[in-house]
């Protein structure tokens, strides 16, 4: 396949680019309304308007035309297709740590192309610690491309691959493995590989960026440096997420994959972790354990438990709440539904019907809160009692998002629907946390 | 030195803020705060890889030096998007529409669709380690004494992060400033001479104040200076607020690369080539172990070293002036300092000196091999850092081999200028995906013609006209920021001669007097003059009351009135204290009569104290005198 040689441009204004056979970063004279512009054709962004063209000038600065009948478009020179030279890779030192990088798609490390302004992903390790150097003082590093997906574009099947992949890399001796992800669905893939990877050896940690990173304020580098030194060095053996703690960039949280959420649209700091302290904080160029409960690092043989049922929803409830929704779920053939209720774990009397209809079918109902924060207590009060008569689920201090992909997973371990919900109440990984901990801020 | 021989060349960028509601990509006012931050962060910025695995020369010089960046930020004037923690949102319409304005007003012509650029900015002054900015106009020009002079382009861009503080590893700065829009003006480099570069600044200003859309005060206009003579570079002034310092600084400019070339013809002659400057730097401490120079001393007991390095044939170069109180080693006394974070260097053209004896740089010339004809250049720090400093030092002697380098500079106060970091690469902007592109119609060119404010020379003719000011005055208040707020004043009845005086003269003096007279709001200037106009206060107190009102902000005219004293007297009190002069002068008035007037209206001013019309004591006064000469 041809890749488009005039990215955006269409209609008229592409067919003007053709006829002079312009192509992107090829030097134009563009003639119109009496005034001469001499710049580089740059590409038009998809979305926007078909009759604008685009011209990088000399100064470096783009600037947007609007196409006319009287415009004159002329081809006085050629695009220098730019040849990167990669920069000579730091030298390796010998006996470090092995950390496995799996790339999954999120771009934690790029390079901008100011000829076009593109921004370019740079997932080899060769990339990486051109981007990173100092990676090779911390570990012996090795990259593979999995994935290239916008993470909110992954599903259960990637969960398979990346913990596939991971066991893989532990099994060729990885001292540590990290995971580049998208931030957005990045809480979701860590619950995942809690469950279908147990009684690990060595970290699984998820990184990623929420500022760019083609920009230097990216936090990237940091989160990288801190993932890998923490992925060959720290004392835990869990699956985590690891981002910034604050705005600042001294230090970098790891959070217990199954207690993480992403709280913020774009912060540096959106992870946050549910009814849990952090496992550990990476500053000042060393790990500190900040929990007491966490799996050590110990050579012990991984189990990789890697089925995930697709039979699952989450909904979310409030005030209007369509109980017909559980009958559509239902009919659909859904075998698991967790449904984010209101405070202490209620929803109004109307859904009762559909619960029942539940029970009867077989499907599993999970309760958790939209509170986030704090544990489901269906005792309280009599709306919570009827919930546990018709059948539902109470998943204790378990967030939403955490709880769908619990009950994915335990209905792929078995078709027992009994089974499956005495799987969902075991604390297999230390998911639920039997003391809930006092937060400080608003939580 | 005649600078018309050197051909000099000088463009200008003028920045000048912008007066809208919002900054330029968020909501937040555009303003400073004068409250304490409320928080702090931490950050470091890393330089962005190009595709030619190239890193930007200026951005991998500001990351090497290894500096921790800590921001200050305030709920009042910043959110999340100049913290770099939420993406920007679009460009501020009003920012667009003042810029379109001044195009017009310029004949530059506006691009069809204005595209927001990335352009990468590593010292921290951006948190994002970038500035965001966009060309809004191509060409127009400006005239001046009947000459043209060509503009190259009108850009709309947000401001930087204001510098706190720099001290060690890391460098303070406060979030106020950052996003505040900006109007950019390049000129082409048309200007010949230092007067030239001065009128068309001048110029540009006053067509951006005619709008009386900017904003006003110190620090809100700032210019760039772009500088070459033949055979020279081009160097970037950044940073000149005064503009009276403006023709000096493209002087000394040119003074200072004239007198490089100059430099790179002597060395040529002493035959000083790039290998022989190339060496490591020898250890020299034990040259200096009991010396009495404080500096290297207190260096050495910290555990450090002396480093030196021979400059071959530099001597008499290195102490050469370049401009007034600049040589080649403050020169390399900058780089040093950059390069290596060290606080300054000692060359032997300065020695013997600051308490360095003729003994222990004769050692050291023996040490280093360096006869008559070389310099030495010594430091004193933690190895490591000699090290790195004295590359720099050689570096910047090696440049000097070849003739001007390329750099960026600051202006200093006396307008000579001092090394702040290399020119930056010209590849170093992206497109600002984040920010849509906003398209400029026909239909609203024509709206913003219809609606343009007049130049300046046509504003001065009118206010001349109008309100009856002479050129003086008039052309002081078109130049003043004040011009709104006077013509608002004046079609309320307040005399244009005392809003005139007073906007201008009067609140200059007492700015040079250190008064804070920028915390004057319009509201509060207004509340003044009417006070006056009701004769509540007499013109002669309003310096004083809008110095109170200055120095106590948020309080009203009336409270300054009070809190001085100002108080008008009733015609009773003003009576009874005419009369008591009189009468106290009784034998004045017996002896000259009408003619004791004069001495009498001196005395009785001086206790009136501004709290009475001069014509209602004149008059009262007469009558008085009147009625005791009988």
């Amino acid at each position: 396949m041809s890749e488009d040689k005039l990215p955006g441009y269409r209609g008229e204004l592409r067919s003007a680019l053709e006829e002079g056979g312009a192509e992107i970063g090829d030097r134009l004279e563009v003639t119109v309304n009496n005034q001469q512009y001499t710049g580089s054709l740059m590409p038009r962004v998809e979305s926007y308007d078909d009759w604008h063209i685009i011209l990088k000038l000399k100064s470096g600065y783009n600037i947007g035309l609007a196409h006319s009948k009287d415009m004159k478009i002329k081809k006085v020179g050629v695009a220098e297709k730019p040849e990167f030279r990669p920069p000579p890779l730091p030298e390796a030192e010998p006996g470090l740590p092995k950390v496995s990088i799996i790339s999954t798609g999120g771009t934690i490390a790029s390079r901008v192309d100011y000829v076009t302004g593109g921004v370019v992903s740079a997932m080899t390790s060769r990339d990486l610690l051109g981007i990173v150097p100092e990676l090779v003082e911390v570990a012996d590093v090795d990259a593979d491309i999995l994935y290239s997906v916008f993470s909110e574009d992954l599903t259960h099947k990637e969960w398979e691959g990346m913990a596939k992949r991971a066991y893989d890399k532990i099994d060729a001796g990885a001292d540590g493995v990290i995971i580049t992800h998208g931030t957005d669905t990045m809480g979701y893939s860590a619950a995942a590989l809690s469950f279908a990877l147990q009684d690990l050896p060595v970290p699984v940690i998820f990184v990623g960026s929420q500022r760019s990173s083609d920009r230097p304020s990216s936090d990237n580098a940091t989160n990288l440096m801190g993932g890998v030194y923490t992925a060959a060095h720290a004392p835990f053996a869990e699956v985590v997420v690891g981002l910034h703690e604050t705005t600042s960039d001294t230090s970098i949280a790891y959070l217990r994959g199954t207690k993480v959420r992403k709280c913020h649209t774009s912060s540096r700091y959106a992870f946050q972790p549910v009814n849990d302290w952090p496992i550990a904080r990476y500053i000042d160029g060393k790990v500190e354990m900040t929990n007491d409960r966490y799996r050590p690092r110990q050579p012990s043989e991984p189990r990789l438990l890697n089925s995930f049922s697709d039979k699952v929803s989450l909904v979310k409830f409030h005030p209007g709440f369509n109980p017909t929704i559980f009958d559509w779920l239902i009919d659909d053939g859904v075998r698991g539904i967790v449904i984010e209720a209101t405070g202490l774990g209620q929803v109004c009397k109307d859904l009762w019907p559909a619960i029942d209809r539940a029970r009867k079918d077989d499907v599993i109902v999970g309760i958790t809160s939209q509170c986030i924060w704090g544990r489901v207590h269906l005792n309280v009060y009599s709306h919570g009692r009827e919930l546990v008569d018709r059948g539902a689920v109470p998943l204790e201090d378990m967030h939403s998002e955490t709880a769908y992909v619990k009950l994915k997973w335990c209905l792929g371990q078995t078709d027992d629907t009994e089974e499956a919900k005495r799987l969902l109440l075991t604390d297999l990984v230390d998911e639920f946390n039997p003391r809930t901990p006092y937060l400080e801020g608003s939580r | 030195m005649d600078i018309e021989k050197l051909g000099l060349t000088v463009g200008i960028e003028i920045h000048q803020e912008l007066a809208t509601k919002h900054k330029l990509f968020c909501s937040c006012p555009p303003r400073l705060s004068d409250k304490e931050p409320d928080y702090t962060f931490r950050r470091k910025l890393r330089p962005s890889q190009s595709e030619l695995g190239e890193v930007d020369p200026a951005a991998l010089f500001e990351f090497l030096k290894g500096k921790t960046i800590i921001y200050q930020g305030d709920h009042d004037t910043n959110c999340l998007v100049e913290m770099d923690e939420e993406p920007p949102g679009p460009l501020d319409s009003e920012a667009i529409e003042i810029s379109l304005i001044f195009s017009l007003m310029t004949d530059s012509v506006p691009v069809d669709e204005i595209q927001v650029m990335r352009k990468t900015v590593v010292d921290g002054s951006n948190t994002g380690g970038f500035q965001r900015t966009s060309v809004v106009s191509l060409g127009g020009a400006v005239k001046v004494d009947g000459k043209t002079y060509h503009l190259e382009q009108v850009a709309v861009e947000e401001d930087a992060a204001r510098k706190i503080a720099e001290e060690g590893d890391t460098i303070t700065y406060r979030l106020d400033r950052l996003g505040i829009p900006l109007i950019e003006i390049t000129t082409a480099p048309e200007m010949y001479t230092p007067e030239e570069a001065y009128n068309v600044a001048a110029r540009i200003g006053g067509i951006l104040r005619a709008t009386g859309m900017v904003r006003r005060g110190l620090g809100t206009i700032r210019q760039d200076v772009n500088v070459s003579i033949r055979g020279g570079a081009i160097i970037e002034i950044k940073g000149v607020q005064d503009l009276n310092l403006l023709p000096t600084i493209a002087e000394y400019e040119a003074q200072r690369q004239a007198t490089l070339l100059e430099i790179v013809e002597e060395l040529k002659k002493r035959g000083v080539t790039p290998k022989a400057l190339r060496q490591e730097a020898a250890d020299v401490s034990d040259v200096f172990k009991e010396t009495g120079s404080k500096i290297l001393g207190a260096a050495l007991k910290r555990g450090g070293k002396v480093m030196a390095v021979k400059l071959p044939g530099f001597s008499g170069l290195t102490g050469r002036e370049l401009c007034p109180g600049r040589r080649l080693g403050t020169e390399m006394n900058d780089h040093a300092k950059f390069g290596g974070g060290v606080k300054g260097i000692f060359h032997t053209d300065e020695l013997p000196g600051y308490s360095i004896t003729a003994e222990e740089v004769h050692i050291l010339r023996e040490r280093m091999d360096a006869g008559e004809a070389d310099a030495v250049v010594i430091v004193a720090d933690e190895e490591r850092k000699c090290v790195a400093a004295l590359g720099a030092v050689v570096d910047r002697a090696e440049q000097a081999l070849h003739g001007v380098p390329a750099e960026t500079r600051s202006a200093n106060p006396d307008g000579t200028t001092r090394y702040t970091r290399p020119r930056p690469g010209a590849a170093r902007m992206y497109p600002e995906t984040d920010v849509k592109p906003v398209k400029v119609t026909p239909e609203k060119l024509e709206e913003l013609r219809a609606m343009l404010p007049e130049m300046p020379e046509v504003k001065l003719r009118r206010f001349m006209k109008d309100y009856s000011l002479n050129e003086k005055l008039a052309t002081q208040v078109v130049d003043s920021g004040y011009m709104g707020l006077f013509e608002e004043l004046a079609r309320e009845g307040h005399s244009t001669t005392l809003l005139a005086v007073t906007l201008t003269e009067d609140l200059t003096k007492l700015r040079r007097d250190g008064v804070p007279v920028e915390g004057l709001t319009d509201g509060a200037l207004r509340d003044a003059f009417t006070l006056v106009k009701e004769g509540a206060a007499t013109k002669e107190s309003l310096p004083d009351v809008l110095t109170w009102l200055a120095e106590n902000r948020g309080k009203k005219a009336g409270d300054a009135v009070s809190a001085l004293g100002f108080d008008m007297m009733t015609i009773e009190e003003l009576t009874a204290l005419v009369n008591r002069a009189v009468e106290e002068k009784a034998d004045l008035v017996a002896e000259r009569g009408m003619r004791a007037m004069g001495a009498l209206m001196g005395v009785i001013m001086g206790q009136v104290r501004g709290r009475a019309k001069p014509q209602d004591v004149q008059r009262l006064l007469l009558s008085a005198v009147e009625a005791k000469k009988g």
